[in-house]
Protein backbone atom coordinates (compact mmCIF):
# COMPACT_ATOMS: atom_id res chain seq x y z
CA UNK A 1 0.00 0.00 0.00
CA UNK A 2 1.46 3.33 -0.80
CA UNK A 3 -1.06 6.14 0.25
CA UNK A 4 -0.70 9.47 -1.33
CA UNK A 5 0.93 11.34 1.33
CA UNK A 6 0.40 14.90 0.13
CA UNK A 7 -2.81 14.29 -1.11
CA UNK A 8 -4.00 13.44 1.93
CA UNK A 9 -2.17 15.95 4.24
CA UNK A 10 -4.04 18.72 1.46
CA UNK A 11 -7.73 16.53 2.65
CA UNK A 12 -6.90 17.05 6.40
CA UNK A 13 -6.31 20.88 5.61
CA UNK A 14 -9.29 21.21 3.86
CA UNK A 15 -10.94 19.25 6.51
CA UNK A 16 -10.04 21.12 9.46
CA UNK A 17 -11.00 24.72 8.09
CA UNK A 18 -14.11 23.55 6.28
CA UNK A 19 -14.82 22.08 10.26
CA UNK A 20 -13.70 25.91 11.07
CA UNK A 21 -16.71 27.67 8.90
CA UNK A 22 -19.30 25.24 9.84
CA UNK A 23 -18.65 26.34 13.68
CA UNK A 24 -18.34 29.94 12.74
CA UNK A 25 -21.52 29.81 11.00
CA UNK A 26 -22.90 27.44 14.21
CA UNK A 27 -21.68 30.51 16.36
CA UNK A 28 -23.26 32.89 13.86
CA UNK A 29 -26.80 31.41 14.22
CA UNK A 30 -26.94 31.49 17.72
CA UNK A 31 -25.51 35.54 18.16
CA UNK A 32 -28.03 36.42 15.62
CA UNK A 33 -30.88 34.72 17.40
CA UNK A 34 -29.82 35.75 20.85
CA UNK A 35 -29.54 39.22 19.88
CA UNK A 36 -32.90 39.36 18.40
CA UNK A 37 -34.00 37.74 21.67
CA UNK A 38 -32.13 39.99 23.66
CA UNK A 39 -32.60 43.08 21.83
CA UNK A 40 -28.97 43.00 21.69
CA UNK A 41 -27.87 45.42 18.70
CA UNK A 42 -24.42 45.12 19.88
CA UNK A 43 -24.20 41.50 19.45
CA UNK A 44 -25.96 41.81 16.20
CA UNK A 45 -23.96 44.35 14.96
CA UNK A 46 -21.08 41.43 15.77
CA UNK A 47 -22.31 38.98 13.66
CA UNK A 48 -23.24 41.54 10.87
CA UNK A 49 -19.21 42.47 11.01
CA UNK A 50 -18.25 38.82 11.11
CA UNK A 51 -19.28 38.26 7.30
CA UNK A 52 -16.59 39.22 6.09
CA UNK A 53 -14.92 35.78 8.23
CA UNK A 54 -16.98 33.30 6.46
CA UNK A 55 -17.05 34.69 3.13
CA UNK A 56 -12.56 34.77 3.61
CA UNK A 57 -12.87 31.21 4.68
CA UNK A 58 -15.17 30.35 1.75
CA UNK A 59 -12.51 31.88 -0.34
CA UNK A 60 -9.52 30.68 1.40
CA UNK A 61 -10.99 26.64 1.12
CA UNK A 62 -12.14 27.31 -2.61
CA UNK A 63 -8.27 28.27 -2.90
CA UNK A 64 -7.23 24.94 -1.60
CA UNK A 65 -9.53 22.96 -3.50
CA UNK A 66 -8.33 24.59 -6.60
CA UNK A 67 -4.91 23.69 -6.32
CA UNK A 68 -6.09 20.10 -5.01
CA UNK A 69 -7.85 19.70 -8.36
CA UNK A 70 -5.18 21.15 -10.15
CA UNK A 71 -2.00 19.11 -8.33
CA UNK A 72 -3.75 15.90 -7.58
CA UNK A 73 -5.82 15.06 -10.34
CA UNK A 74 -8.25 13.33 -7.97
CA UNK A 75 -10.35 10.36 -9.29
CA UNK A 76 -13.49 8.16 -7.81
CA UNK A 77 -14.18 9.12 -4.05
CA UNK A 78 -11.02 11.72 -3.96
CA UNK A 79 -13.18 13.88 -7.02
CA UNK A 80 -16.56 13.43 -5.07
CA UNK A 81 -15.10 14.63 -2.26
CA UNK A 82 -13.69 17.95 -3.32
CA UNK A 83 -16.65 18.72 -5.64
CA UNK A 84 -18.64 17.64 -2.15
CA UNK A 85 -16.78 20.63 -0.68
CA UNK A 86 -16.95 23.28 -2.90
CA UNK A 87 -20.80 22.81 -2.86
CA UNK A 88 -20.64 22.40 0.57
CA UNK A 89 -18.86 26.35 1.50
CA UNK A 90 -21.44 27.81 -0.88
CA UNK A 91 -24.03 26.43 1.19
CA UNK A 92 -22.13 27.54 4.87
CA UNK A 93 -21.31 30.86 2.70
CA UNK A 94 -24.71 31.62 2.35
CA UNK A 95 -26.05 30.49 5.71
CA UNK A 96 -23.54 33.31 6.54
CA UNK A 97 -25.62 35.55 4.77
CA UNK A 98 -28.66 34.57 6.59
CA UNK A 99 -27.09 35.13 9.67
CA UNK A 100 -26.51 38.58 8.60
CA UNK A 101 -30.03 39.30 7.77
CA UNK A 102 -31.02 38.18 11.06
CA UNK A 103 -28.61 40.26 12.63
CA UNK A 104 -30.36 43.36 10.33
CA UNK A 105 -33.46 42.77 11.89
CA UNK A 106 -32.51 43.17 15.32
CA UNK A 107 -31.56 46.44 14.34
CA UNK A 108 -34.36 47.12 12.47
CA UNK A 109 -36.47 46.01 15.34
CA UNK A 110 -34.75 47.56 18.16
CA UNK A 111 -37.32 49.90 19.39
CA UNK A 112 -40.25 47.43 18.65
CA UNK A 113 -42.71 45.85 20.77
CA UNK A 114 -42.40 42.14 19.85
CA UNK A 115 -45.98 41.50 21.14
CA UNK A 116 -44.62 38.09 22.24
CA UNK A 117 -42.10 35.63 23.96
CA UNK A 118 -40.03 34.16 21.63
CA UNK A 119 -39.77 30.53 21.87
CA UNK A 120 -40.38 28.71 18.77
CA UNK A 121 -37.83 31.27 16.85
CA UNK A 122 -34.87 29.95 19.23
CA UNK A 123 -35.95 26.31 19.04
CA UNK A 124 -35.34 27.10 15.66
CA UNK A 125 -32.38 28.96 15.64
CA UNK A 126 -30.73 25.71 18.52
CA UNK A 127 -32.15 23.10 15.65
CA UNK A 128 -30.49 24.92 12.21
CA UNK A 129 -27.57 25.85 13.95
CA UNK A 130 -27.20 22.09 15.45
CA UNK A 131 -28.23 19.79 12.31
CA UNK A 132 -25.25 22.49 10.37
CA UNK A 133 -22.48 20.84 13.02
CA UNK A 134 -24.24 17.65 12.43
CA UNK A 135 -24.36 17.34 8.65
CA UNK A 136 -19.85 18.87 8.86
CA UNK A 137 -19.37 16.17 11.64
CA UNK A 138 -21.28 13.11 9.09
CA UNK A 139 -19.35 14.24 6.35
CA UNK A 140 -15.72 14.33 7.92
CA UNK A 141 -16.19 11.18 10.04
CA UNK A 142 -17.91 9.45 7.02
CA UNK A 143 -21.30 8.63 8.79
CA UNK A 144 -23.66 8.01 6.49
CA UNK A 145 -26.64 7.11 8.96
CA UNK A 146 -25.88 10.22 10.77
CA UNK A 147 -26.21 12.26 7.58
CA UNK A 148 -29.53 10.53 6.61
CA UNK A 149 -30.38 11.97 10.21
CA UNK A 150 -29.77 15.39 10.16
CA UNK A 151 -31.22 15.14 6.92
CA UNK A 152 -34.64 13.79 7.92
CA UNK A 153 -34.25 16.51 11.08
CA UNK A 154 -35.22 19.04 8.46
CA UNK A 155 -38.91 18.16 8.84
CA UNK A 156 -39.38 19.32 12.22
CA UNK A 157 -37.47 22.47 11.27
CA UNK A 158 -40.34 22.96 8.64
CA UNK A 159 -42.61 22.37 11.22
CA UNK A 160 -41.81 25.22 13.71
CA UNK A 161 -41.78 27.15 10.41
CA UNK A 162 -44.92 26.72 9.93
CA UNK A 163 -46.32 27.42 13.39
CA UNK A 164 -44.24 30.43 13.91
CA UNK A 165 -45.42 31.58 10.31
CA UNK A 166 -49.04 30.82 11.58
CA UNK A 167 -48.55 32.91 14.73
CA UNK A 168 -47.27 35.72 13.13
CA UNK A 169 -50.41 35.82 10.67
CA UNK A 170 -53.09 35.69 13.51
CA UNK A 171 -51.43 38.16 15.47
CA UNK A 172 -51.46 40.43 12.38
CA UNK A 173 -54.88 39.49 11.93
CA UNK A 174 -55.91 40.45 15.04
CA UNK A 175 -54.28 44.34 14.52
CA UNK A 176 -52.15 43.22 18.50
CA UNK A 177 -48.93 46.07 17.88
CA UNK A 178 -47.14 46.58 15.22
CA UNK A 179 -47.93 44.31 11.98
CA UNK A 180 -44.52 45.04 10.32
CA UNK A 181 -42.88 43.05 13.64
CA UNK A 182 -45.40 39.91 12.59
CA UNK A 183 -43.69 40.16 9.11
CA UNK A 184 -40.08 40.93 10.38
CA UNK A 185 -40.69 37.46 12.43
CA UNK A 186 -42.14 35.06 9.52
CA UNK A 187 -39.35 36.15 7.66
CA UNK A 188 -36.72 35.46 10.57
CA UNK A 189 -38.63 32.05 10.74
CA UNK A 190 -37.90 31.46 6.78
CA UNK A 191 -34.47 32.35 7.01
CA UNK A 192 -33.79 29.79 9.78
CA UNK A 193 -35.83 27.34 7.67
CA UNK A 194 -33.39 27.97 5.02
CA UNK A 195 -30.51 27.45 7.03
CA UNK A 196 -31.65 24.10 7.65
CA UNK A 197 -32.22 23.41 4.34
CA UNK A 198 -28.79 24.55 3.35
CA UNK A 199 -27.70 22.06 6.00
CA UNK A 200 -29.47 19.08 4.61
CA UNK A 201 -27.54 20.13 0.80
CA UNK A 202 -24.20 19.29 3.14
CA UNK A 203 -26.15 15.84 4.31
CA UNK A 204 -26.90 14.93 0.41
CA UNK A 205 -23.44 16.36 -0.74
CA UNK A 206 -21.94 13.79 2.26
CA UNK A 207 -24.10 10.68 0.92
CA UNK A 208 -22.78 11.52 -2.76
CA UNK A 209 -19.37 12.02 -1.44
CA UNK A 210 -19.58 8.53 0.13
CA UNK A 211 -22.03 6.79 -2.17
CA UNK A 212 -21.36 8.47 -5.50
CA UNK A 213 -25.39 9.61 -5.20
CA UNK A 214 -27.67 11.58 -3.30
CA UNK A 215 -30.51 9.25 -2.81
CA UNK A 216 -31.52 10.06 0.65
CA UNK A 217 -34.21 7.98 1.74
CA UNK B 1 -21.72 -12.42 -30.98
CA UNK B 2 -23.40 -8.64 -31.56
CA UNK B 3 -22.50 -6.98 -34.58
CA UNK B 4 -20.94 -3.83 -33.41
CA UNK B 5 -18.18 -5.90 -30.96
CA UNK B 6 -14.95 -6.78 -32.50
CA UNK B 7 -13.80 -8.76 -29.94
CA UNK B 8 -15.53 -11.28 -27.14
CA UNK B 9 -13.55 -13.03 -24.85
CA UNK B 10 -14.57 -15.67 -22.99
CA UNK B 11 -13.45 -17.57 -20.19
CA UNK B 12 -9.67 -16.58 -21.28
CA UNK B 13 -7.00 -18.21 -19.18
CA UNK B 14 -3.08 -17.60 -19.84
CA UNK B 15 0.07 -19.21 -18.85
CA UNK B 16 3.98 -18.49 -19.10
CA UNK B 17 4.87 -22.13 -17.64
CA UNK B 18 3.55 -22.52 -14.62
CA UNK B 19 2.71 -19.04 -14.28
CA UNK B 20 -0.78 -18.12 -15.37
CA UNK B 21 -0.69 -14.48 -16.25
CA UNK B 22 -4.72 -13.99 -17.11
CA UNK B 23 -7.32 -15.38 -15.19
CA UNK B 24 -10.33 -16.51 -16.72
CA UNK B 25 -10.87 -12.87 -18.64
CA UNK B 26 -14.49 -12.27 -19.66
CA UNK B 27 -14.68 -9.10 -22.17
CA UNK B 28 -16.08 -7.64 -25.07
CA UNK B 29 -14.56 -4.77 -27.02
CA UNK B 30 -16.99 -2.17 -28.91
CA UNK B 31 -16.38 -1.22 -32.48
CA UNK B 32 -15.03 2.46 -33.10
CA UNK B 33 -14.47 2.66 -29.49
CA UNK B 34 -10.84 3.35 -27.58
CA UNK B 35 -10.97 0.64 -24.61
CA UNK B 36 -8.23 1.54 -22.45
CA UNK B 37 -6.74 -1.05 -20.14
CA UNK B 38 -5.07 -0.04 -16.70
CA UNK B 39 -3.34 -1.43 -14.09
CA UNK B 40 -0.09 -1.87 -12.10
CA UNK B 41 2.45 -3.05 -13.50
CA UNK B 42 2.82 -7.08 -14.27
CA UNK B 43 -1.30 -7.52 -14.21
CA UNK B 44 -1.49 -8.61 -17.65
CA UNK B 45 -2.80 -5.97 -19.27
CA UNK B 46 -0.06 -6.14 -22.19
CA UNK B 47 -0.42 -10.15 -21.71
CA UNK B 48 -3.79 -9.56 -22.56
CA UNK B 49 -3.19 -6.88 -25.48
CA UNK B 50 -0.59 -9.32 -26.94
CA UNK B 51 -3.79 -12.51 -26.92
CA UNK B 52 -5.66 -10.19 -29.60
CA UNK B 53 -3.43 -10.70 -32.47
CA UNK B 54 -1.55 -13.76 -31.10
CA UNK B 55 1.59 -12.18 -30.45
CA UNK B 56 2.27 -14.33 -27.59
CA UNK B 57 2.33 -17.20 -29.80
CA UNK B 58 5.89 -15.57 -30.00
CA UNK B 59 6.83 -16.81 -26.75
CA UNK B 60 7.33 -20.55 -26.41
CA UNK B 61 6.87 -21.27 -23.50
CA UNK B 62 2.81 -19.72 -23.01
CA UNK B 63 -0.57 -21.31 -23.48
CA UNK B 64 -3.62 -20.15 -23.88
CA UNK B 65 -7.14 -21.39 -22.67
CA UNK B 66 -10.38 -20.24 -23.57
CA UNK B 67 -11.74 -18.30 -26.42
CA UNK B 68 -11.43 -15.44 -28.47
CA UNK B 69 -13.45 -14.09 -31.19
CA UNK B 70 -12.49 -11.78 -33.43
CA UNK B 71 -15.65 -10.88 -35.81
CA UNK B 72 -17.08 -13.82 -34.91
CA UNK B 73 -14.00 -16.13 -35.48
CA UNK B 74 -12.51 -17.98 -33.00
CA UNK B 75 -8.73 -16.57 -33.37
CA UNK B 76 -7.18 -19.31 -31.89
CA UNK B 77 -8.60 -22.58 -33.72
CA UNK B 78 -5.58 -24.22 -35.62
CA UNK B 79 -6.35 -23.51 -38.75
CA UNK B 80 -7.10 -19.47 -38.73
CA UNK B 81 -4.53 -17.62 -40.66
CA UNK B 82 -2.47 -15.71 -37.95
CA UNK B 83 -0.79 -13.60 -40.90
CA UNK B 84 -3.94 -12.35 -41.85
CA UNK B 85 -4.91 -11.34 -38.12
CA UNK B 86 -2.16 -9.44 -37.51
CA UNK B 87 -2.72 -7.36 -40.63
CA UNK B 88 -6.34 -6.79 -39.80
CA UNK B 89 -5.14 -6.16 -35.66
CA UNK B 90 -1.92 -4.16 -35.97
CA UNK B 91 -0.18 -2.89 -32.81
CA UNK B 92 1.76 0.25 -31.82
CA UNK B 93 4.63 0.01 -28.51
CA UNK B 94 5.84 1.99 -26.00
CA UNK B 95 9.30 2.24 -27.51
CA UNK B 96 8.65 3.80 -31.65
CA UNK B 97 10.41 0.70 -33.43
CA UNK B 98 10.64 1.96 -36.92
CA UNK B 99 12.48 0.60 -39.52
CA UNK B 100 16.27 1.12 -39.93
CA UNK B 101 15.00 2.74 -43.75
CA UNK B 102 13.40 5.56 -45.47
CA UNK B 103 9.99 7.26 -44.00
CA UNK B 104 8.74 5.86 -47.47
CA UNK B 105 10.09 2.67 -46.80
CA UNK B 106 8.68 2.33 -43.50
CA UNK B 107 4.98 2.72 -44.46
CA UNK B 108 5.59 0.47 -48.27
CA UNK B 109 6.52 -2.64 -46.11
CA UNK B 110 3.77 -3.75 -45.24
CA UNK B 111 1.39 -3.38 -48.57
CA UNK B 112 4.35 -4.85 -50.14
CA UNK B 113 4.45 -8.08 -47.94
CA UNK B 114 0.68 -8.13 -48.45
CA UNK B 115 1.32 -8.31 -52.45
CA UNK B 116 1.12 -4.63 -53.12
CA UNK B 117 4.39 -3.21 -55.51
CA UNK B 118 2.47 -0.95 -57.95
CA UNK B 119 4.44 2.07 -57.30
CA UNK B 120 2.24 4.61 -58.21
CA UNK B 121 -0.53 2.66 -55.61
CA UNK B 122 1.83 2.44 -52.56
CA UNK B 123 2.40 6.16 -53.32
CA UNK B 124 -1.29 6.78 -52.57
CA UNK B 125 -1.12 4.71 -49.53
CA UNK B 126 2.44 7.11 -48.34
CA UNK B 127 0.14 9.89 -49.01
CA UNK B 128 -2.85 8.64 -47.33
CA UNK B 129 -1.49 6.98 -44.32
CA UNK B 130 0.88 10.09 -43.28
CA UNK B 131 -2.17 12.51 -43.99
CA UNK B 132 -4.08 10.24 -41.62
CA UNK B 133 -1.23 10.28 -39.07
CA UNK B 134 -0.73 14.13 -39.40
CA UNK B 135 2.75 13.39 -40.18
CA UNK B 136 2.29 14.20 -43.92
CA UNK B 137 2.90 18.01 -43.79
CA UNK B 138 6.39 16.96 -41.71
CA UNK B 139 7.92 14.67 -43.98
CA UNK B 140 6.81 15.26 -47.37
CA UNK B 141 10.03 16.61 -48.08
CA UNK B 142 11.94 13.97 -46.37
CA UNK B 143 10.11 10.92 -47.79
CA UNK B 144 13.23 9.01 -48.43
CA UNK B 145 15.66 9.98 -45.58
CA UNK B 146 16.07 7.75 -43.31
CA UNK B 147 13.35 7.77 -40.17
CA UNK B 148 15.33 7.17 -37.66
CA UNK B 149 15.94 11.07 -37.85
CA UNK B 150 12.55 12.11 -37.16
CA UNK B 151 11.67 13.18 -33.18
CA UNK B 152 10.18 10.72 -30.99
CA UNK B 153 7.04 11.58 -31.76
CA UNK B 154 7.02 11.41 -34.97
CA UNK B 155 8.77 7.96 -35.15
CA UNK B 156 5.62 7.18 -33.16
CA UNK B 157 3.37 8.73 -35.30
CA UNK B 158 5.19 6.77 -38.23
CA UNK B 159 4.87 3.68 -36.78
CA UNK B 160 0.77 4.41 -36.61
CA UNK B 161 0.92 5.07 -40.16
CA UNK B 162 3.08 1.86 -40.89
CA UNK B 163 -0.12 -0.01 -38.75
CA UNK B 164 -2.39 1.71 -40.96
CA UNK B 165 -0.93 1.09 -44.28
CA UNK B 166 -1.82 -1.93 -44.30
CA UNK B 167 -5.95 -1.15 -43.33
CA UNK B 168 -6.24 -2.75 -40.46
CA UNK B 169 -9.62 -2.61 -38.19
CA UNK B 170 -8.06 -2.80 -34.96
CA UNK B 171 -4.88 -0.74 -33.41
CA UNK B 172 -3.48 -2.33 -30.20
CA UNK B 173 -1.56 0.19 -28.73
CA UNK B 174 0.72 -0.92 -25.31
CA UNK B 175 1.70 2.44 -24.09
CA UNK B 176 2.36 4.01 -27.12
CA UNK B 177 3.29 7.67 -25.25
CA UNK B 178 4.79 7.02 -22.29
CA UNK B 179 8.31 7.60 -23.82
CA UNK B 180 6.92 11.45 -25.37
CA UNK B 181 6.53 14.59 -23.81
CA UNK B 182 3.30 16.21 -22.75
CA UNK B 183 2.73 17.96 -27.03
CA UNK B 184 4.05 14.82 -28.44
CA UNK B 185 1.58 13.03 -26.40
CA UNK B 186 -1.21 15.63 -27.14
CA UNK B 187 -0.68 14.86 -30.52
CA UNK B 188 -1.15 11.22 -30.21
CA UNK B 189 -3.90 11.47 -28.55
CA UNK B 190 -5.91 13.63 -30.65
CA UNK B 191 -4.74 11.01 -33.17
CA UNK B 192 -6.45 8.27 -31.68
CA UNK B 193 -9.68 10.20 -30.83
CA UNK B 194 -9.75 10.83 -34.85
CA UNK B 195 -8.95 7.14 -35.64
CA UNK B 196 -11.55 5.72 -33.62
CA UNK B 197 -13.96 6.97 -36.17
CA UNK B 198 -12.88 4.48 -38.68
CA UNK B 199 -10.60 1.86 -36.30
CA UNK B 200 -11.37 -0.05 -33.22
CA UNK B 201 -8.17 1.00 -30.76
CA UNK B 202 -7.41 -0.66 -27.06
CA UNK B 203 -5.20 0.92 -25.56
CA UNK B 204 -3.21 -0.09 -22.27
CA UNK B 205 -1.81 2.91 -20.36
CA UNK B 206 -0.29 3.37 -17.09
CA UNK B 207 -1.62 7.14 -17.36
CA UNK B 208 -4.69 7.54 -15.75
CA UNK B 209 -5.63 10.60 -16.68
CA UNK B 210 -4.58 9.73 -20.20
CA UNK B 211 -6.96 7.05 -20.15
CA UNK B 212 -10.03 9.25 -18.43
CA UNK B 213 -9.02 11.97 -21.66
CA UNK B 214 -9.03 9.29 -24.44
CA UNK B 215 -10.79 6.48 -23.75
CA UNK B 216 -14.56 5.58 -24.11
CA UNK B 217 -14.49 2.74 -21.83
CA UNK B 218 -12.02 1.14 -19.56
CA UNK B 219 -10.88 -1.94 -18.19
CA UNK B 220 -9.33 -3.05 -14.51
CA UNK B 221 -6.90 -5.32 -14.57
CA UNK B 222 -5.06 -6.56 -11.40
CA UNK B 223 -3.40 -9.81 -11.04
CA UNK B 224 -4.44 -11.47 -13.96
CA UNK B 225 -7.74 -10.74 -13.33
CA UNK B 226 -9.97 -8.18 -15.05
CA UNK B 227 -12.15 -6.62 -12.07
CA UNK B 228 -13.98 -4.34 -13.98
CA UNK B 229 -14.74 -2.77 -16.93
CA UNK B 230 -17.34 0.10 -17.46
CA UNK B 231 -17.94 3.48 -18.85
CA UNK B 232 -14.70 5.58 -18.57
CA UNK B 233 -16.47 8.41 -16.98
CA UNK B 234 -17.78 5.71 -14.49
CA UNK B 235 -14.53 3.93 -13.71
CA UNK B 236 -13.10 7.56 -12.72
CA UNK B 237 -16.09 8.85 -10.83
CA UNK B 238 -17.57 6.29 -9.56
CA UNK B 239 -16.40 3.11 -9.91
CA UNK B 240 -18.01 -0.87 -8.83
CA UNK B 241 -15.35 -2.51 -7.64
CA UNK B 242 -13.61 -0.86 -4.33
CA UNK B 243 -10.20 -2.49 -5.41
CA UNK B 244 -10.90 -0.43 -8.91
CA UNK B 245 -11.81 2.90 -6.44
CA UNK B 246 -8.62 1.80 -4.52
CA UNK B 247 -6.39 1.88 -7.71
CA UNK B 248 -7.46 4.80 -9.62
CA UNK B 249 -6.93 6.90 -6.40
CA UNK B 250 -3.58 5.83 -5.88
CA UNK B 251 -4.37 3.86 -2.41
CA UNK B 252 -2.28 1.07 -3.97
CA UNK B 253 -0.35 0.34 -6.55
Amino acid sequence: MVPRVRMIKEMESINSKICAMAEQVEKDILKAVKALQERDTILAREVIDGGDVVDDMEEEIQKECFNFLATQSPVGSDLRYCVSIMKMIRDLERIGDHCEDLAKYTMRLENADYGQELVNIPRMADMSAKMVSNAIAAFLSRDLRMARKVWKADEEVDELFRTVYDKQIELATQQQGNTEVYIMFAFVAAHLERIADYATNICEETVFSLEGETAME
Amino acid sequence: MDKHETFEISGLNLFYGDFQALRNIDLKIKRHEITALIGPSGCGKSTFLRTLNRMNDLIPISRVEGEVLYDGQKIYQKDYDVTNLRKEVGMVFQKANPFPKTVYENIVYGPKVHGINDKAELDVIVEKTLKEVALWDEVKDRLHKSAMGLSGGQQQRLCIARCLAVNPQVILMDEPTSALDPIATSKIEDLMQDLAERYTIIIVTHNMQQAGRISDRTAFFLMGEMIEINSTQKIFSRPDNKRTEDYITGRFG
